[in-house]
């Protein structure tokens, strides 16, 4: 995708939401890109734009404007049966976009599909902080009540409830996610927020 | 007198408190760090000033935390045992800034440590894409 359409004034920044730049390396090195490809261990770019799940994609134009908000949005439709997103639609839609042949969103429909952050998110997000600073500190025990607390003031943000695991010793892959997953079906609150628009 | 250490807006700071249960930041902390300066009229950034109550936020050995992280509507949460204290983004600020459209900036490292901003790839069509390994 990124090579495709280089050439015609488009960029991709990835930005790895880790523990440490050692989780994010097999991956970066297999891809080997041309583009930035970065790391994140302080959950910076969730905080600036209120994402709460990755894969989360925001389309920015020449001005660094906002052309489409947080989208969940996979690179293959590896996981489409189990998140129901469709890649190709995304890419098709990007495409055109990038070329010119089609505009992204308006700027009013952008803010209709702005989730803003809440004052409970942004609670939790300090905690996750707290928590994530006691960890590296070796404080495992005090950072765990600080990441449980950040889990009840944001249930629904992976970034957090699903990206500290490994931290605390749970699996990401395993029951602890699962239970996440049965509880978000449970009470329809969707873990990959996508942006519902006509076929492109 | 003890030390906080205090984490906000990605930065980790040092600072001295009398009380660690109540803790306290001087004025020119509140301003070297945080850029607010106080006033008679309140919390000022420049022109724009946040009113509050002064009985309230001053007190002997300097503002108090709590009331200061209220005043400017930011969450604050804290770990007396180890203290540290996190001051966490005011919902409103990153609210009005996502509304405001501009895409907020930021600067972070590649695997080889090089920092990269999104405003280098200003005149580019940028895809942001957040991922992660978990």
């Amino acid at each position: 995708m990124y090579e495709e359409l280089a050439d015609e004034g488009f960029t991709v920044i990835t930005v790895g939401i880790e523990r440490s730049p050692e989780d994010a390396r097999p991956w970066i090195e297999k891809a080997s890109p041309k583009h930035p490809s970065l790391i994140d261990i302080e959950h910076l770019v969730p905080d600036l734009y209120g994402m709460i799940n990755v894969p989360t994609v925001v389309w920015i134009d020449e001005e660094g404007r906002i052309a489409r908000p947080n989208d969940a949005s996979f690179a293959s439709n590896r996981f489409k049966l189990l998140t129901g997103l469709d890649s190709k639609r995304h890419l098709r839609r990007l495409r055109a976009w990038v070329r010119g042949d089609a505009p992204a969103l308006t700027p009013s429909e952008v803010r209709k599909h702005q989730d803003l952050p809440t004052a409970a998110e942004q609670e939790a997000r300090a905690e996750f902080t707290l928590a994530w600073w006691l960890s590296r500190e070796g404080h495992d025990d005090d950072a765990e009540r600080h990441y449980e607390r950040a889990g009840e003031l944001a249930p629904h943000d992976i970034t957090i409830r699903r990206g500290s695991m490994r931290t605390r010793g749970l699996n990401p892959m395993g029951l602890a996610f699962l239970k996440i997953a049965i509880k978000s079906a449970l009470t329809r609150t969707p873990l990959y927020r996508r942006i519902e628009d006509s076929p492109a | 007198m003890p030390t906080l250490t205090l984490l906000h807006d990605g930065r980790v700071d040092e600072i001295s408190v009398a009380d660690l249960a109540r803790p306290t930041i001087s004025p020119e902390q509140v301003e070297s760090l945080l850029g607010w300066e106080l006033k008679p009229e309140g919390l000022c950034q420049g022109y724009m000033c946040i009113p509050v109550d002064q009985d309230d936020l001053v007190r002997e050995d300097g503002l108090d935390l709590r009331v200061l992280a209220d005043a400017l509507q930011r969450p604050l949460v804290t770990e007396e045992k180890h203290a540290v204290a996190s001051l966490g983004a005011s919902h409103h600020d990153r609210a009005e800034a996502l509304d405001s459209l501009d895409a907020p900036d930021f600067t972070l490292p590649d695997l080889a440590g090089n920092l990269h901003s999104l405003s280098d790839e200003r005149g580019k069509k940028v895809l942001l894409v957040a991922y992660a390994s978990w």
